[in-house]
């Protein structure tokens, strides 16, 4: 571990859902087929206008106020101007001058602490075309120019790679929670530059900043910041920290090392200016209040809830809260009147293991929290045991019918006394010297008369009764 | 017997009347474009195999038109006049080529530009100069050159245009016609090249302010594959059109009217100003009140820098999509920034370099403040100034230019500083989004020079009902060259 303190500032890329892109008509979907979802603004043909999406504008908006940021009165966008083969218009639709939101705060969990994030801003934008560098040539995707792009900016308030990758899933949960994106990182859909530097604990000024690019997975993020620290403390160690220069470099996941590509006095001027073809729009406070409306629970609220009200456990909250439709599932279960603890049991273990072994999403499953909660009614009052309970559970999701198609007469838990009693007399009728070495202290010997009842009624008889009955009959 | 001289409503009789046909007008159409393009250059392509189109109900069914060459046309070779696009065949229509084409309206040419619009003398275009059709020794302005060179010599009624600065206003007065553009957005940009997207406007080159009201009227409306376009659907302009302007409020500019502001003033500028007073004169006699107004000076001096400023700007950032990777010829390297390089240095003409270069210098971050955004604001001074004249007055009436077109020989000839707040005022009508109509008004030494007259935004019927009443109390309307009045 570094004795020097960490000054890390993440900038966060992430794809949002829409049926069309951002200020095009062309579908917004991930497709196999090379420049398949394209129309002529795309590649950028001559008299082509962008057409702002409205969705992706709400979503922006929405995912500002996620991060308690200043939304601003007008909605416009910048250009910033640079060439590149796979930024067609030879310039990026961003927001520079007015990002959708500024000056954000919030509260993440790391490792059972919380630390306080400040948001510099987040801004919509558009995603560019996708390369690939073959051996002799390089070939343009033009599918993902003009997805749209939400970039998240911290303050450089993050003092360590655990604090980082806490911040980056704590969003990936906001942004799957509120519904705006997919975050799959495999996809591509998640993206992220990091800065950082190091200073003395005591230091008053920062040192000089470095900028990893482009970073496609949370791992990487780990590792690159760890890399990073390792790498600019030892210089310093070394009484070579003039050598950390302000520069940009990359991942580079096979040595698990950071990369120099550019220094940043080579930085281009993006020479921003507002575009003139997106009109400037205004955001009403009756649009905010009923984007604001849309906004979900979080992750957080609901997993502290769970364990203050409900008195679930950290690690039973945690798993229930990890997808938003699981937690919706469970907070529906209580709402018809579920016990939260049994409803956390069937869903964390039985629910869960379900969906994992199949792959399925909660939403696909057959059983709704009704029939759950109609099961577990019926081992309650008796009509079935914990056992068939499951039985019948499974029956529900593979056969996809209701569950009283298999809670009947013929297969109903045995709670007749009197009918249990017939059965116990003839189990004591043909044990006769069981019951003598029972009675003499072999306490053991009470389990063999639990399974003699369960045997002759095929496991339907309740076992609560049964064993009171044994008791009554044998502890003479 | 000739027709591509008369105007649309003529044209339209005739067609239904059945005195002619489609295929007759489109054939004269060809006949004179080929000959116009032997004398002045006017033309980029010369579409051999136009169709006909049967006569509807719509005024401009069955009747040729021109289109200026940034206008995308589908399947039909658009250039920009520009070397790198010079093989380009859009597999889209502009919008407004839409809607021509919806009302039956026969493509004829493409007209020659500026290069994207760039340029006010009709001489950059990759196909070389266009001659004014007066006097071939002079200049057509531009950047709408071709458009305007060939409705005055009555190759067709009307064609399209684009006004960046002043490239549907210019040229139509040095070539005696009628010139208008609408308020911004009330065409819709989609499918034209642009140039600097704030400042530019769509509109037509035609011979009677009747006839750009018919065009107008077919192109405009709002449309959603340009945010700023508005629905007009409440406007009709050619149905509003009255020759009555009688108690209509006009004003002009002291300091740009007044000859005592121009110690150097030629004869030709002389001419033009008194030329002027005459249709002022005029306006009064038709029952218009005619009022001077002052604006500081200083102010209208920074209206050339200010629209060098801004237009450099956006177009260096507009015309990046030119690299010679997606379309257009490729350039040669052995990397995409020697392509590209390759491309644009062999593509673009000088003009347009160094406005690429003046763009990215005033977009840069250590010059924004003091260039791009001190222009941004001295165009809302401008605009501001202008509309607190709208407060009182139903248009702006001044000259266009310093007299008539310049020779070829005279341009590289320095200019005056005093007129150039009076050769380049009509800037201010874009960057208000103003609607704004040039129209003929007399003759210097038997070249036709034009008056403008501008209005505020949305307020089109009125600007159009005073150069109307005008138009029809001056002895101008449907010239072609050599001043000949059509039907």
């Amino acid at each position: 571990m570094s004795k020097y303190k960490a000054v890390i500032g993440l900038e966060m890329h992430c794809e949002l859902k829409s049926n069309s892109k951002v200020f095009s008509s062309a579908e917004n979907s991930y497709s196999e087929i090379a420049n398949s979802n394209i129309r002529p603004v795309d590649m950028a043909f001559p008299g082509t206008l962008p057409v702002a999406n409205k969705k992706s504008i709400r979503d922006a908006i929405k995912m500002a106020m996620v991060l308690n940021c200043e939304v601003p009165e007008y909605m416009y966008f910048d250009r910033k101007n640079y060439y590149y083969p796979d930024l067609p218009k030879g310039y990026q639709i961003t927001q520079f001058d007015s990002p959708v939101g500024v000056n954000g705060h919030i509260e993440i969990e790391c490792n059972g602490e919380f630390i306080p994030i400040d948001i510099h801003d987040i801004h919509l934008e558009e995603d560019a075309a996708s390369m690939d560098h073959l051996y002799d040539t390089s070939v343009i995707d033009y599918n993902r120019a003009g997805v749209p792009l939400l970039e998240l900016v911290t303050e450089p308030c993050i003092h360590s790679a655990e604090e980082a990758v806490a911040f980056l899933e704590h969003m990936r949960s906001a942004y799957k929670y509120c519904d705006v994106s997919e975050a799959d990182t495999k996809k591509g859909q998640i993206r992220c530059d990091v800065n950082v530097s190091i200073m003395e604990e005591d230091a008053t000024e920062f040192g000089t900043r470095v900028e990893i690019k482009n970073i496609n997975s949370f791992g990487n993020v780990y590792d690159a910041i760890n890399y990073e620290i390792k790498r600019q403390s030892e210089l310093k160690d070394a009484g070579r920290y003039d050598e950390v220069e302000q520069e940009t470099r990359r991942f580079d996941e096979e040595s698990g090392t950071t990369i120099r590509m550019r220094s940043k006095a080579d930085a281009i001027d993006y020479k921003y200016f507002v575009d003139p073809n997106l009109p400037k729009y205004k955001i009403t406070n009756e649009w905010l209040e009923e984007i604001r409306e849309e906004i979900p629970k979080l992750r957080n609220e609901r997993k502290q809830e769970y364990m203050s009200n409900y008195s679930l456990s950290d690690y039973d909250a945690t798993i229930l809260v990890k997808e938003k439709e699981i937690s919706d599932y469970f907070e529906k279960c209580i709402e018809i009147g579920m016990d939260p603890k049994e409803a956390c049991n069937w869903v964390n273990v039985n629910i869960i293991a379900y969906i994992n072994k199949y792959e399925l999403e909660i939403k696909d499953i057959y059983l709704t929290p009704e029939m759950l909660k109609f099961i577990v009614d019926n081992i309650k009052n008796g009509t079935i045991s914990s056992k068939q309970a499951k039985e019948v559970f499974f029956k529900v999701l593979d056969e996809k019918k209701e569950p009283s198609n298999f809670i009947s007469k013929e297969n109903a838990q045995i709670s007749d006394v009197n009918e249990l009693e017939k059965i116990i007399d003839e189990i004591i009728g043909y044990s006769s010297s069981q019951v003598e070495q029972y009675r003499s202290g072999k306490d053991r010997l009470f389990d063999y008369f639990v399974g003699q009842v369960m045997k002759n009624t095929r496991g339907k008889a309740n076992p609560i009764i049964t064993k009171e009955l044994l008791h009554k009959k044998l502890d003479i | 017997m000739e027709y591509m001289n008369k105007s649309l409503t003529k044209l339209h009789e005739l067609l239904k009347n059945g005195e002619v046909t489609s295929q007759d007008l489109i054939k004269e159409s060809l006949e004179k474009s080929h000959t116009l393009q032997e004398k002045c250059n006017a033309f980029v392509t010369i579409l051999d195999d136009a169709k006909e189109e049967r006569v509807t109900d719509n005024i401009l069914s069955g009747i040729p038109y021109g289109v200026k060459d940034n206008y995308s046309t589908k399947g039909i070779l658009t250039t920009g006049s520009s070397n790198t696009l010079k093989d380009y065949v859009p597999f889209f229509d502009a919008t407004a080529i839409t809607k021509l084409n919806e009302a039956g309206a026969v493509k004829i040419n493409k007209t020659v530009l500026d290069e994207f619009g760039m340029g006010g003398t009709g001489t950059t275009g990759h196909t070389g100069n266009v001659l004014n059709p007066w006097d071939t020794t002079r200049i057509c302005a531009g950047s709408s050159s071709g458009s305007a060179c060939a409705v005055a010599a009555g190759v067709y009624p009307y064609a399209l245009g684009t006004d960046t600065g002043d490239s549907i206003r210019k040229p139509a007065a040095y070539c005696g016609i009628v010139g208008y553009k609408p308020t911004y957005g009330m065409i819709s940009r989609y499918g034209v090249f642009p140039f600097a997207s704030s400042l530019d406007h769509l509109g037509v080159l035609a011979r009677s302010v009747e006839d750009s009201a018919i065009v107008v009227d077919q192109m405009k409306g709002i449309d959603k594959n340009d945010m700023t376009s508005w629905d007009s659907s409440n406007i009709h302009l050619y149905d509003s059109l009255t020759t009555d302007s009688k108690g209509k409020k006009l004003c002009y500019i002291k300091e740009l009217c007044d000859i005592s502001n121009y110690p150097n003033a030629d004869e030709e500028l002389k001419l033009h100003l008194e030329n002027f007073n005459k249709t002022l004169e005029l306006c009064k006699e038709l029952g218009m009140e005619v009022n001077e107004v002052s604006i500081d000076r200083k102010l209208l001096n920074a209206i050339y820098s200010t629209y060098v400023v801004i237009h450099s700007a956006e177009a260096t950032s507009n015309m990046s999509n030119l690299t010679g990777l997606i379309f257009g010829p490729r350039g040669e390297g052995d990397n995409y920034i020697t392509m590209i390089k390759d491309h644009r240095t062999k593509g673009f003409s000088p003009l347009i370099k160094r406005r690429f270069i003046i763009g990215s210098y005033v977009l840069q971050k250590e010059n924004k403040e003091r260039y791009f955004n001190n222009a941004q604001r001295v165009r809302r001074l401008l605009v501001d100034a202008w509309k607190e004249l709208y407060k009182t007055y139903d248009a702006v009436i001044l000259p266009v230019g310093i007299g008539p077109a310049k020779k070829f020989e005279d341009l590289n000839k320095e200019l005056d500083t005093n007129t150039i707040a009076l050769d380049e005022h009509l800037q201010v009508g874009n960057f208000g989004g103003f609607p704004s109509i040039t129209i003929p008004n007399g003759f210097i030494n038997n070249l036709p020079v034009g008056v403008n007259i501008t209005g505020n935004c949305y307020d089109d019927i009125n600007v159009l009902n005073i150069a109307n009443s005008l138009e029809n109390a001056m002895e101008y309307k449907g010239q072609t060259i050599g001043g000949v009045v059509n039907e």
